[in-house]
């Protein structure tokens, strides 16, 4: 009995996780809304199972570096450049978990599942890079303009979110002193008046948090998309100061448990383009064990930033790649020619490696071919769903009806375990990550077929020992033991197959794979431990029994 | 109760000429058409630009050639596609005018404009509902993963095999699947379907699928060779298949149950794999029974065993062995320790 209670422990367990991992939960996603054409977060609810992109509809597409227009000597080089571009035009596209990622040295991946729109997503990733060089908003004009700002949207009607418990206006997260750098104090001045009106938090300035730079501010990540919508109204875009611009930056700070994403007032006009660098390296100080990146200019390129450093020391100066403010500006410590220096402190060499490629990006824009692409329109998707359902209801309808026409109440078992080896692939897709394709279905179509081969064999041998006149419970357990090596050593070289399939193929292939090796320990699972113990339940009821019903 | 083969006693063996005659007349017409027309290769392999539509109205392949005539694609293969207004459109690398400027993503472009020209615009009167397009690289790629895959799993069931039995047994198993192998590829000849990325993967199940089979029949001629130590191969292999037919009705029967469904039910993608499948679930078995049996007699005959079973493995069933082992339980010489 106590063996038997351990079991159903272990059974109840095990599918307790399986269903907690295919609970429905909130799942956030970027769509593009289709009047505004602008991106938003939506909250869905659905099972946590990855729709591959032939079953939710998409584009797949590999890019290489192109070399029809002179070679490229470091391919693995560009391509990494070009996956941080992509990166930073992430947001850009109309989906909710792009993929994008370096497949072996010099192929890039990008799988945008649910985008509708293969020649905009192609066009965004194609795209030039863009680098430039801003000085950010030093004398603080924006958040001088905030309250007049304020005014107008209360004036329109929009009310402060009422997330605003947060204070008021704009407040300082960090304590520093934002007029240390260059800050004109007589406009100070009426920014402070305004901070101080606590009564009356703006609907915009509720979501600003300043920054430790000058024309830094912080957006509590939850609050983006409504600063977003905001800041894209006519009537704020009039009230922002002239020559002045706001960029998002590609951070995200967490302060305090929160997180929060930057946003920039920069200067509209940049003091130099990446059309003038030559190069970028990251390395580590040795004296000062700092992380620093050392960029060259070209000799006009040399000229023009030697000007404007010169005219804007101890101002920080954004990196600004595609629009997106790329780490925390540096401050500019004196006048730089061709040659210049970003040291990064205390932060780790990664950071350093990171903002190099950005540097590089902007520089040598690596521009890249489609070698392989697959749109996949959404209905197609539904439909290959709905026809996978019914092959899948209708194939496991008649392998129910086999079993339990052949092996009557055995066979029911049986059938019981069925259901648990569906609930426990299925979780096992969930639970792992792994994505479910349209050979993925296949395969767990195949693999109930194959799933009930375990428990035919066990039920094959208990009859044959019942005929050789052995008791019931002694038939039981022989008929498991006898079973058991076949069932293992077919079972382990069909995963072998499987294990190579995975390894050596792409994409639908592996899906395929990895669903056939979760079905095989499933199955292994099921028809071994779980029949074993409902048998076991069995003759426990019925100790005196005399035929099986096998 | 029902049962089905139930102390089933047939000599399989006996039947292996008659099935090896079977297999030629499958295997080598098949490879002759192979050679001479090759396979029907998807464009993942081949590269070139895969487009799907659906039209309004079943306009037919003509009017869709048409069109993509009167745009300068000439050579694109044009195939009804499940729906009557569903339509494959393939332009493949390396036929002349199949493809625009050698760039496979100019030509779903261009199909996608010469359509629009014929048909009307494009969301009311026809729908793109997918696309492809690959270039000639990664077909290439693909193509020496596929030998790449199948060599492996081979290597790797050798290894495994001959840990878990015995090299003979793992030989065996590993051959009959190769013949396995060789009767799809003649059966994809036959039908004439596109090998895609899918389509190989249901030719490396198979070649799982029927190990498969093979192993459950191996492990119970492994056990019979324990059990009955008077029996020569040939009727401990007719035992061991005889004793496992019920299983394998069972399990191929519930399986081909899915495989059918999958046929029948689950469209137009899907059904090359599928079909496949089925086929796969035939030869297998065939297989398993036919090749592998005999072949382990074969390799026992030519490379003897320890218990030299091997010389007898061809002598008709029933007659008296020539060197009988010696009977369990005769006296035998043992250490002192073991008493």
């Amino acid at each position: 009995m106590r063996t038997i209670r351990s079991r159903l422990i272990a059974i109840g367990g095990l599918l307790a996780l399986a269903v907690w991992q295919l609970i429905p939960t909130d799942v956030t996603q970027r769509v593009r809304d289709a009047t505004t054409g602008r991106m938003k977060d939506t909250t869905i609810r659905r099972v946590p199972i990855n729709l591959g992109l032939d079953l939710q509809g998409g584009i797949h597409l590999a890019l290489e570096v192109d070399q029809s227009k002179g070679p490229v000597p470091d391919c693995a080089d560009a391509i990494q450049r070009a996956e941080k571009v992509v990166r930073t035009r992430i947001d850009e596209f109309g989906t909710s978990e792009p993929v994008v990622q370096i497949q072996g040295r010099c192929r890039l991946i990008v799988e945008l599942a649910g985008e509708k729109d293969p020649a905009r997503a192609k066009g965004i990733i194609q795209r030039t890079a863009f680098l430039e060089f801003r000085i950010t908003d030093m004398k603080n004009l924006f958040r001088d303009a905030l309250p007049e700002i304020d005014k107008a949207l209360q004036r329109a009607g929009v009310r402060p979110s009422g997330q605003g418990a947060a204070a008021a206006s704009v407040t300082q997260l960090f304590g520093t002193d934002t007029g240390k750098a260059k800050g004109k104090p007589a406009k100070g001045k009426a920014a402070a008046k305004d901070t101080t009106d606590l009564n009356a938090p703006g609907p915009l300035s509720s979501l600003l948090f300043q920054g430790q730079v000058n024309g830094e501010y912080l957006v509590p990540e939850e609050q983006v998309p409504v600063a977003e919508s905001l800041l894209a109204r006519p009537d704020v875009q009039r009230l922002t100061p002239r020559g002045l611009e706001l960029r998002w930056g590609t951070e995200v700070l967490s302060r305090a448990g929160r997180s929060y994403r930057t946003l920039y007032a920069v200067e509209d006009r940049p003091i130099i383009t990446g059309e003038y660098l030559q190069d970028a390296k990251s390395t580590r100080d040795p004296l000062t064990n700092q992380s620093v990146v050392n960029f060259v200019l070209s000799r006009r390129g040399g000229r023009i930033f030697e000007r404007e450093t010169g005219r804007h020391v101890q101002d920080y100066m954004a990196i600004i790649l595609d629009g997106r403010v790329q780490g925390q500006p540096p401050i500019i410590k004196s006048q730089i020619g061709q040659r210049g220096q970003i040291e990064l402190g205390a932060k780790p060499l990664q950071d350093a490696q990171d903002l190099a490629l950005v540097l590089k990006a902007g520089a040598l824009p690596a521009p890249l071919t489609i070698i392989e692409e697959r749109t996949i329109g959404p209905s197609l998707g539904q439909d290959s769903i709905r026809d996978g359902l019914h092959a899948g209801i209708v194939g496991v309808a008649l392998v129910v009806l086999i079993m339990v026409v052949y092996y009557r109440l055995s066979g029911v078992l049986a059938v019981a375990a069925l259901a648990l080896y569906v609930v426990f692939t299925l979780a096992g897709l969930a639970g792992f990550g792994f994505t479910l394709t349209l050979p993925g279905l296949a395969g767990l179509v195949l693999s109930v077929g194959i799933a009930v081969d375990a428990n035919v064999l066990i039920f094959e041998r208990i009859r044959e020992e019942l005929q050789h006149g052995k008791l019931v419970r002694t038939a039981v357990d022989e008929g498991f033991k006898h079973a058991m090596s076949a069932i293992i050593d077919s079972n382990v070289s069909t995963a072998l197959t499987a294990f190579i399939l995975y390894l050596v193929g792409t994409g639908p292939v592996q899906g395929f794979a990895i669903t056939l090796i979760i079905g095989i320990a499933a199955s292994m699972i099921t028809a071994i431990f779980v029949v074993r113990t409902f048998y076991m339940i069995w003759l426990d009821r019925r100790p005196d029994m005399a035929t099986l019903s096998v | 109760m029902i049962r089905l083969f139930a102390n089933a006693n047939y000599d399989f063996i006996k039947w292996r000429r008659w099935a090896y005659g079977l297999t030629a007349a499958i295997i080598i017409p098949g490879f002759a058409l192979f050679l001479v027309r090759g396979l029907n290769y998807s464009i993942e392999f081949t590269g070139g630009t895969l487009i799907q539509v659906q039209t309004a109205e079943p306009v037919g392949p003509d009017r869709i050639r048409s069109a993509l005539d009167a745009a300068g694609i000439r050579d694109a293969e044009i195939q009804q596609f499940g729906a009557a207004n569903e339509y494959v459109i393939r332009a493949r690398i390396g036929r002349a005018d199949a493809v625009v400027e050698g760039s496979t993503e100019t030509t779903a472009a261009a199909v996608d404009s010469a359509l629009g020209r014929t048909l009307g615009p494009a969301p009311q009167h026809y729908k793109i509902l997918r696309t492809e397009a690959v270039g000639p690289k990664v077909g290439r790629e693909l193509q020496g993963k596929a030998f790449l895959a199948i060599f492996f799993s081979f290597i790797v069931t050798l290894v495994y095999l001959a840990v878990r039995f015995e090299w003979r047994f793992g030989l065996a198993a590993v051959l009959a699947t190769f013949h396995d192998i060789l009767t799809t590829i003649a059966f994809i000849r036959y039908l004439d379907l596109e090998v895609s990325l899918v389509v190989v993967g249901a030719v490396l199940t198979m070649v799982g699928y029927s190990l498969n089979d093979t192993i459950i029949i191996f492990d119970r001629v492994r056990e019979n060779l324990r059990k009955f130590r008077r029996q020569n191969l040939y009727e401990i292999l007719n035992l061991s298949i005889n004793e496992t037919l019920p299983r394998s009705v069972l399990t191929h029967g519930t399986t081909m149950a899915t495989t059918v469904a999958l046929v029948l039910l689950a469209g137009e993608v899907l059904r090359p794999f599928a079909l496949v499948m089925t086929f796969a679930i035939f030869t297998g078995t065939f297989s398993s029974i036919y090749i592998a049996a005999p072949l382990l007699m074969y390799i026992e005959k030519r490379w003897p065993g320890e218990d030299a079973r091997g010389a007898r493995a061809l002598r008709p069933p029933g007659s008296v062995p020539l060197n009988p082992p010696p009977p369990s339980g005769s006296p035998e010489v043992r250490s002192k320790a073991a008493v």
